[in-house]
């Protein structure tokens, strides 16, 4: 399996991932992904690309090939954990529910 | 000689909030602080132009946005600039942008140069921004407080300009033989409009016939509103050869040309590009688009 | 082939995976299984050939056409008659190109390099619009285009935000949100010169009549010449058909042609109380087939425009990659070349 984020020899420019950060105080949130020849020009690029319209305060940028993700066939074994598990959530506990600030 | 005095410069000045204050009779600009702002509104408009020029000929897609964005900002800067100058005369930004003649432009030679390839585009935007940046910056403590907001407004653009063109200049200079021999060239090409830049402002006194340097002093006519150049140039002379310096090319040697813009000379490249961009607008004069 | 628990550089740039890495058939009954709930397709997931062709083919056109469509436009930037319409002019042309690269990055997700599909297009392999293959020889062209061919450019694009693959929605959502001026200032363009002297109102009129057509026909053929909608439609790429969007356009021009004062160049034009929607008369699909083999007013010039600007750009874009390759080389040793970079707080 190769690494498909790696655009690897036939293209000059590498491919970049970029997150934004709308405003103070909320995370960085994928935006999308350009070309750039290296990671001070993909923020610039990344700046005049997906913020023209005020859309964010900060960037990040990531080279897509340095991103690893899990298997999107894994989904059973991997996220089904939680399942069974209730009790991770306030809802589960249902007795103290007339209780105030609690 | 700008005074200290702060103005509260922070809100953003468009150009429409700038007639209108004008319509109003709120804001009306001297004939001198006019002339001034026409001056500095052609260089942006000029340039503005030149940039515009390069939209769908970028070397790549996201130079092309880049260079866009750059070309937006600079023509906002002209329209304020030149709706201002405006108000002395009762003329409107589209007026003095398309029905002047090329000796009634006021800018500095090095924004009428020609595109020439994306080198000669990288030295223009270098020497160009160096400029722009250290005069806004000192703009925004003019004592007239019109000039003053819309270089807030202006200052913050340009520092995006000249980072632009610092990382193309050490990309070119530093990448290829082919793109450091075309940077080289570039710098060369735009070098002889550097002496230019930093040359006094003038003006034409009331019924004279030749230009002379405005009186930027404390106590004279344009005293506080507008910028002293001196402090532009050695800022300049500490910068620039540093930056060609550090991106392994040579500081050019040419010598400077005669220059003469403010006062309406101009390189052949001017007349062809104001041909171009009033052809339309004097079909039909007089009209609304 | 793949580890169990990790996929390297799988976000949205995700692996070729089509029939033959399914041998169980799990991975069809899933893609069905999201079809038939309205959920999205993401890059990582199993898809069939055909489907990852249809969208490489139909997402690659579509950012070809915002990169040529460019070109009519960006003809009248240097002429636009005020500084108000220029800056409008460049914001619009600059979004174009920023909309053709969101559309590259959907289309890369789809295991197609950018460098492939620029050079399917400036070899003259690739399709993009026929309609930006039409000149601008006047000023008023400016507003017929975002008044026409952007409008119907948005009756087109609205239901892709819902496209049933992921990248495409996402990018279709943030270009729709960014052309919502363009077809205002089309109309505004229009509405000026219909305001203003003889010569403006004829300008207007006569671009009018050379676009209302072909924008009618970037809908595509009617839908009994359509073979591959139906398999669109099924696969949620598209969502209506070619005449169901044409006659909603037309049902939104009639009453803006009113308002403008402007006459649309169909004698064959009027409201059908018993359909609710206007009639309007037959097309010029011979006019049509001759631009999109080739014989328009302008295809050589745009796809050979773009070539020299990528030929042009070629030295810049080497000189940047091999800086990069130096500095890189240079701190190697000190820089986590995974490392987030950021700029501000």
């Amino acid at each position: 399996m190769t690494s498909p984020g790696d655009s690897g020899t036939r293209e000059i420019w590498p491919l970049w991932e970029v997150f934004l950060r709308p405003s103070r105080g909320l995370s960085h949130v994928h935006a999308g992904s350009l070309h750039a020849p290296d990671s001070t020009m993909a923020v610039r690029n990344a700046r005049d690309l997906y913020t023209r319209r005020g859309e964010g305060v900060s960037i990040w940028v990531v080279p897509a090939s340095a991103i690893t993700a899990s298997d999107p066939d894994a989904k059973g074994e991997f996220f089904e954990s939680p399942e069974g598990k209730e009790y991770r959530h306030a809802v589960y506990y249902t007795a103290s529910e007339a209780v105030p600030h609690l | 000689m700008i005074p200290t005095t702060n103005r509260s410069a922070s809100t953003a000045l468009t150009p429409e909030a700038i007639a209108e204050s004008i319509a109003a009779d709120e804001t009306v600009a001297s004939e001198p602080v006019a002339l001034y702002a026409l001056g500095l509104g052609d260089d942006a408009l000029v340039l503005a132009h030149r940039l515009g020029e390069w939209i769908t000929h970028a070397p790549e897609l996201e130079e092309d946005v880049a260079l866009g964005n750059i070309g937006l900002d600079l023509l906002g800067h002209a329209r304020s600039l030149l709706t201002y100058a405006g108000s002395a005369w009762g003329t409107s930004e589209d007026d003095l942008a398309y029905f002047r003649g090329e000796s009634e432009f006021r800018n500095r030679q090095l924004f009428e140069q020609p595109n020439g390839d994306f080198a000669h585009t990288i030295a223009r935007q270098l020497f160009a921004s160096v400029y722009f940046d250290g005069l806004y910056r000192a703009l925004r403590r003019s004592t007239d407080p019109t000039l003053a907001a819309i270089a807030a407004k202006a200052t913050k653009e340009v520092d995006y300009h000249l980072d632009h063109s610092v990382q193309w200049l050490l990309r070119l200079g530093l990448g290829t033989e082919e793109s450091h021999r075309r940077m080289q060239r570039g710098l060369d090409a735009m070098w002889p409009f550097v002496g230019e830049l930093f040359r006094a402002e003038t003006g034409l006194p009331e019924g004279g016939v030749a230009h002379v340097p405005l009186d930027v002093t404390d106590g004279g006519t344009l005293g506080g509103v507008v910028v002293d150049l001196e402090p532009l140039r050695s800022a300049f002379d500490e910068i620039v050869p540093r930056l060609i310096t550090d991106a392994g090319l040579t500081v050019p040697t040419v010598p400077f040309a005669r220059g003469g813009g403010r006062e309406g000379r101009h390189t052949e490249a001017l007349g062809p590009m104001l041909a171009e961009m009033q052809v339309l607008a004097r079909a039909h004069p007089g009209v609304t688009w | 082939m793949v580890t169990p628990t990790a996929r390297a550089a799988a976000t949205e740039t995700g692996g070729v995976r089509d029939a033959d890495d399914d041998p169980q058939g799990d991975g069809r009954r899933r893609f069905e299984e999201l079809l038939a709930s309205e959920s999205r397709v993401e890059p990582t997931d199993w898809m069939p050939a055909a489907y990852r062709k249809t969208l490489i083919r139909q997402i690659s056109q579509h950012a070809h056409s915002e990169i040529i469509g460019m070109q009519p436009e960006g003809n009248w930037i240097t002429r636009a008659p005020s500084l108000k319409r220029k800056a409008i002019l460049m914001a619009k042309v600059q979004d174009e190109a920023g909309h053709g690269l969101y559309l590259y990055s959907a289309a890369q997700t789809l295991g197609i390099d950018r460098e492939e599909m620029f050079d399917q297009l400036i070899t003259g392999r690739a399709k993009y619009s026929s309609i930006f293959n039409y000149t601008t020889p006047t000023w008023a062209d400016m507003g017929s285009i975002g008044w026409l061919v952007d409008g119907a450019a948005i009756c087109n694009q609205v239901p892709l935000c819902r496209a049933s693959y992921g990248p495409y929605g996402r990018a279709m959502v943030r270009i729709c949100k960014e052309e919502s001026f363009h077809q205002r200032q089309g109309f505004e363009i229009l509405l000026a010169l219909m305001n203003g002297t003889e010569e403006q109102r004829a300008m207007a009129q006569e671009s009018v009549n050379r676009w209302y057509a072909p924008a009618l026909m970037m809908f595509g053929p009617p839908d009994a010449d359509s073979p591959n909608s139906q398999q669109s439609m099924a696969w949620n790429i598209k969502r209506f058909s070619n005449d169901e969007l044409r006659q909603r356009f037309v049902d939104m021009l009639v009453p803006q042609a009113e308002i403008l004062g402007v006459t649309l160049p169909d004698p064959a034009i009027r409201w059908n109380e018993e359909r609710g929607h206007y009639d309007f008369g037959d097309l010029d699909w011979t006019e049509f087939s001759e631009v999109l083999a080739g014989r328009g007013p302008a295809n050589a010039v745009r796809v050979s425009r773009r070539r020299t600007a990528h030929e042009n750009g070629a030295w810049v874009r080497e000189a940047a990659r091999a800086y990069a390759d130096k500095q890189a080389t240079a701190s190697a040793a000190s820089r986590a070349s995974a490392a987030p970079e950021k700029i501000a707080s």
